[in-house]
C-alpha cells in the first residue's frame, strides 16, 4: 500500500497527490514513469512524476481527470492509499549537454516538462521554457517554473487569459527562426507534440517527444504500447517514452489512444453515477 | 507434514483394475463456451480410486523417469489406493510445491504418461489427473490440515527470487526447506507468473494458484509484488545494498513476437500476452466491474498453433465472439498445443484454418476489418525433421475479422539484462546458465524460460529446484 500524504487541486480538472514510495522514490529520474492502481478492481494506468524526494521517499504525481481511473484518484484524500506503485518505468529523459533547448509543456505535460526542465538547467544547459494551456484556470506550475533557473518562461494560452494569446508553436517558431536551438522537447498532447514536431522540422531542429500510449503492465511484457518510429514498431514503455519527434507516426498513436473510448466513457459514467460526491 | 515412509509395508498381492482409463468429467461445450468457470471439473474420490487401482505398482516404475522433477509417481498412486490421502499429498509435495496447477496444466501425455508401462496399451494411468485430484483435496482441508513441507533450520543466508512464476516459486520452496530466508520479487500486482496472466480461468483457476502461493507463504517465503528487478533495484543492488547472498532470475520470457507485416498496430491488433493480461490478471471479462476493458470482437482470427494460441481463441469464444478462426500455416499435426486443447478448442467451436499465413491485417478508420492470408504447402522435411511450409503463389484470400490475436510466442525481456551488462547472454538475448541455473555473474542464477525459451510448467519448476540446489552449495561453500 502506498499512502498518500498530501494533495491539493490545480485547476478544475488537475490534481496534484504526493504518495509515500520510498524504494522507487530513490531511483526516479526525470521522464520516467511509473505505473499504478487505485483498488483490486482498478486498471493499471501509467504516469509520470513531477517531482519527487529521494531522501523523504515520496513521489509527486500531476494528473488530470480523464476517465474512471483519474476520477477515482481526484477523490482520493490524505490517508488513503493506492494499491500499487510501480517503477520507476521507462527510459529516463537525455537531460546532459542539450546545449540552446526549447522544452514545450502543454496542459497536464507540463507536470512532465517540470522536472525535465529542471534537470537539464541543473546540468548546465540553456533551458527556455514554453508553457501552454487552453485558459487561466488550467495553467499549471507557472510559480514553480518562474523558481527555476531558466533563461526564458514563455507562457501562452488559447484565448490570453494568461500571458501571450498564441499556440505553443507560435514561439517555438520564433525561437526556431532566431537560430536560437540545438535542441527541442514537447510534452502534452499527442496533437500538440505532432505540431511542435512539423514546426521544428522545417527549421532542422532536432525535437524529443514524450508519448503517451495505452499501457498494461509497462515493462514490456505486452505490446498494448507500441508505436511506429521511423517505420519500426517500439514499445512505449521499454524503449521510451522519449523518442525522435521527426520519426514518430503521431496519426497511429492518436488513432491508437481511441481504441477504448467508448468503453472508458461507459465505466466512468457508471463510476459518476455511483459516486455521490461528484465534483 | 508428516514424515513419508518411502517403503510402502507389505501388503497382500492386490490385483490392478483392467478397467479402461476413468474419463475426466467435464462441462458440455455449448455451456463452457460462454463463461470462464473451469472446463474439467476433476474427479470424485470413487473415481480417483478407481483410476489408481489401474496402476500396477511397477516393480521399476518408469513413470518416474517421464517427469521431470522425478515426483514419486507409485508411492503417490499407493497412497490414493490405501485411502491415505494427505499421507498421498506429502508425496507430491516432496518434489512440487505446485501440485493442482501441474496436474491440471501439465503435457502429461509427453512426459510422465508417455513413460507409464500401460501407455503401450494406449491406456496409461491418467497420472496428472490423480495429482490434480490430490491437489485439491489438500486445497480443500482447513489451512491447518494442509500438507506444508517442512522448513529447514534457519541457515543465516537470505536469497532474493526475481520473479514469481514457477519457476521463481519452485526455487523459493526449494529454498526455504533447506533454511534459507527467500523473497520472491514479482513486477506484476499479483505472483504466479504465466500461471496468473496466461492461462485462462477456465483452465487453470486463479484461487487455485494463489491458495497453492499461499502455502509457500506459510513456508515464510516473502511475496513483494509491484518490484521490477532492473528498475527498482537492480541485481548488483540487491547483491550489495538490500543484504541478499544470492539472487535467482526466473523472469520467464515474455516479450511478445509480432508478425511484421503491415496493419499491425490498428486497432483490434492484440499479443496474446496483452490480450490474455487483460482478461487473465486484469479480469476484462467481468469489465465494468472491473475497471480494464478489451476489444471484444464479432470476428476473431487468431494466429498461431501452440497452448497460448488455443487459450486466446477459447477465451475470444468466451467474450463472446461470433466466430473464432484459428490461422496455422503448417498443418494441425504440426500444430505444438496439446492435443487435449486442440480437441478442447474444436469442441467449443474454434474454427481451424490450416495451412494459411497472414500477410496484411487490413483497416479502416483505424480498426481492423479483414486479414489477408495466403495458402500453404508443406516443402521436404527439414535438418530438424520439420517440413517447412512455402506459399501457395496466387491463393491469397481475405478472412473477415474485426481483430487479431497474434500469439507467435516470445522472446527474452531484456530488462535485467540492460541493467547487468556483466550477465552473460545467449545469442539469442537468454539468459546464459550452465545445467545447474549458474550464470557468470557470482551468487547469480537462472532457470525457467528466461534460460530456455518458452518451455513449460513443470519444466521451468524443475530448473528452478536445481539452481535451488546449486545456491545452497554456494551459499555452503562461501561460508567455508
Ligand atoms: C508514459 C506516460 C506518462 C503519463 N503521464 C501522465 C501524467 O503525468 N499526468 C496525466 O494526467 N496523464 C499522464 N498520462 C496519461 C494517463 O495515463 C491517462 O490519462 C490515464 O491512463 C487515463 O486513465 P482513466 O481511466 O482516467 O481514463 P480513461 O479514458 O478511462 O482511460 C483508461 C484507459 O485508457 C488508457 N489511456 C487513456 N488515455 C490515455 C493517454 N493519454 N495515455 C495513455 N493511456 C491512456 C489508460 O491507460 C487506460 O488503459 C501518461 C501516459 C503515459 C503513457
Ligand atoms: C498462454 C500460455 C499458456 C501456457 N500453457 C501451458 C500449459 O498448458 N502447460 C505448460 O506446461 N506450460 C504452458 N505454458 C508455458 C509455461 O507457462 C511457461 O513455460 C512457464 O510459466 C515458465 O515459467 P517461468 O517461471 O520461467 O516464467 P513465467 O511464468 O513467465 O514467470 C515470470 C515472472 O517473472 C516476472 N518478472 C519478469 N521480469 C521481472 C523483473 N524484471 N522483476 C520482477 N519480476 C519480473 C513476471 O511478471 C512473471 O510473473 C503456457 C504459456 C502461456 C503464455
Ligand atoms: S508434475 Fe507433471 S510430469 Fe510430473 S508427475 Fe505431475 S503431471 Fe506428470
Ligand atoms: S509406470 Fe504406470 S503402472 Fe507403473 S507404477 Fe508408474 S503409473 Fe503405475
Ligand atoms: S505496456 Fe505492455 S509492453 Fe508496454
Amino acid at each position: 500500500m502506498f499512502p498518500i500524504i498530501r494533495q491539493r487541486q490545480l485547476s478544475e480538472s488537475v490534481f496534484e497527490m504526493d504518495v509515500e514510495a520510498p524504494a522507487v522514490a530513490r531511483k526516479a529520474k526525470a521522464g520516467q514513469f511509473f505505473m499504478l492502481r487505485v483498488d483490486e478492481h482498478g486498471e493499471r494506468i501509467p504516469l509520470t512524476f513531477s517531482d519527487w524526494s529521494p531522501s523523504d521517499g515520496w513521489i509527486r504525481f500531476i494528473f488530470m481527470r480523464v476517465g474512471k481511473t483519474t476520477h477515482q484518484l481526484s477523490h482520493l484524500v490524505v490517508g488513503d492509499s493506492l494499491t500499487d506503485v510501480v517503477g520507476p518505468l521507462g527510459v529516463p529523459t537525455h537531460v546532459e549537454g542539450v546545449g540552446r533547448v526549447a522544452v514545450v509543456g502543454g496542459g497536464v505535460g507540463a507536470a512532465v516538462a517540470y522536472p525535465v526542465a529542471r534537470a537539464m538547467a541543473e546540468a548546465g544547459s540553456d533551458v527556455t521554457v514554453i508553457l501552454g494551456a487552453r485558459n487561466r484556470e488550467l495553467l499549471i506550475l507557472e510559480d514553480e517554473f518562474r523558481a527555476l533557473p531558466l533563461k526564458e518562461l514563455v507562457v501562452v494560452t488559447d484565448d490570453g487569459s494568461a500571458g501571450r494569446r498564441a499556440l505553443v508553436t507560435e514561439p517555438l517558431k520564433e525561437l526556431c527562426e532566431a537560430s536560437a536551438l540545438d535542441h527541442s522537447m514537447a510534452i502534452g498532447p499527442a496533437i500538440m507534440m505532432k505540431f511542435c514536431a512539423a514546426t521544428a522540422r522545417e527549421f532542422g531542429v532536432p525535437i524529443t517527444v514524450s508519448l503517451n500510449p495505452i499501457m498494461v503492465d509497462g515493462t514490456g511484457m505486452c505490446g498494448a504500447c507500441r508505436v511506429s518510429v521511423a517505420g519500426e514498431t517500439k514499445f512505449g514503455c521499454v524503449d521510451g517514452p522519449d523518442f525522435d519527434g521527426h520519426a514518430v507516426d503521431f496519426e497511429e498513436l492518436m488513432s491508437r489512444q481511441r481504441v477504448y473510448s467508448d468503453l472508458e466513457r461507459e465505466a466512468d459514467a457508471d463510476f459518476s453515477r455511483e459516486c455521490s460526491c461528484h465534483r | 507434514m508428516p514424515p513419508v515412509d518411502d517403503t510402502p509395508a507389505e501388503k497382500p498381492r492386490r490385483r490392478p483394475s483392467r478397467a479402461p482409463r476413468t474419463p475426466m468429467p467435464e462441462r458440455d461445450a455449448s455451456e463452457r463456451a460462454r463463461d470462464f468457470a473451469e472446463v474439467s471439473l476433476g474427479y470424485s474420490e470413487e473415481q480417483a480410486v478407481a483410476e489408481a487401482n489401474r496402476c500396477l505398482q511397477c516393480k521399476n516404475p518408469t513413470c518416474i523417469e517421464g517427469c521431470p522433477v522425478n515426483i514419486d509417481i507409485k508411492s503417490f498412486i499407493a497412497r490414493i489406493i490405501d485411502g491415505e490421502y494427505a499421507a498421498g499429498v506429502a508425496v507430491l509435495k516432496q518434489r512440487n510445491a505446485l501440485p493442482a496447477a501441474c496436474g491440471r496444466v501439465c503435457p502429461q501425455e509427453e512426459q510422465c504418461e508417455a513413460s507409464c508401462v500401460l501407455a503401450r496399451t494406449k491406456e496409461p494411468v491418467a497420472i496428472g489427473r490423480l495429482e490434480r485430484w490430490l491437489g485439491d483435496f489438500d486445497l480443500a482441508c482447513d489451512l491447518e490440515h494442509r500438507c506444508v513441507p517442512e522448513v529447514g533450520e534457519p541457515s543465516g543466508a537470505s536469497v532474493a527470487v526475481v520473479g514469481s512464476g514457477p519457476s521463481g516459486l519452485a526455487c523459493a520452496g526449494e529454498l526455504r526447506r533447506r533454511g534459507h530466508a527467500v523473497t520472491v520479487f514479482e513486477s506484476l500486482h499479483a505472483p504466479g507468473g504465466v500461471l496468473t496472466y496466461g492461462i485462462p480461468e477456465f483452465r487453470l483457476p486463479k484461487s487455485i494458484v494463489q491458495a497453492e502461493i499461499e502455502m509457500l507463504r506459510v513456508m515464510g517465503v516473502e511475496v513483494v509484488t509491484d518490484v521490477v528487478v532492473g528498475a527498482t533495484y537492480t541485481l548488483d543492488e540487491l547483491l550489495a545494498e538490500e543484504g541478499f547472498d544470492a539472487v535467482f532470475i526466473g523472469s520467464g520470457a515474455g516479450l511478445p513476437l509480432f508478425l511484421g507485416i503491415p496493419g499491425e498496430n490498428l486497432n483490434g491488433v492484440y499479443s496474446a500476452n496483452e490480450f490474455l493480461t487483460r482478461v487473465n490478471l486484469m479480469k476484462a471479462y467481468e469489465f465494468p466491474a472491473y475497471d480494464t476493458p478489451v476489444w471484444r470482437g464479432r470476428k476473431v482470427a487468431v494466429v498461431g498453433g501452440g497452448n497460448v494460441a488455443m487459450d486466446a481463441a477459447r477465451t475470444a469464444k468466451r467474450l463472446g465472439a461470433e466466430e473464432v478462426f484459428l490461422v496455422y500455416r503448417r498443418s494441425e499435426e504440426e500444430m505444438p498445443a496439446r492435443r487435449e486443447e486442440v480437441h478442447h478448442a474444436q469442441q467449443e467451436g474454434i474454427e481451424f484454418k490450416m495451412l494459411c499465413s497472414p500477410l496484411e491485417i487490413l483497416g479502416h478508420d483505424g480498426f481492423v476489418t479483414g486479414m489477408l492470408a495466403t495458402r500453404m504447402e508443406l516443402g521436404e522435411a527439414d535438418a530438424s525433421g520439420r517440413r517447412a511450409p512455402m506459399c501457395v503463389v496466387g491463393s491469397e484470400f481475405v478472412i473477415d475479422c474485426d481483430t487479431v490475436i497474434v500469439a507467435l510466442g516470445t522472446k527474452a525481456n531484456p530488462l535485467i539484462a540492460k541493467t547487468a551488462p556483466d550477465l552473460a547472454l545467449t545469442r539469442r538475448g537468454y539468459i546464459a546458465a550452465n545445467d545447474h541455473g549458474a550464470t557468470n555473474k557470482p551468487g547469480v542464477f537462472a532457470g525457467g524460460d528466461i534460460v530456455t525459451g518458452s518451455a513449460t510448467v513443470i519444466l521451468a519448476m524443475g530448473a528452478g529446484k536445481k539452481a535451488a540446489s546449486a545456491i545452497d552449495r554456494w551459499l555452503a561453500e562461501r561460508r567455508g
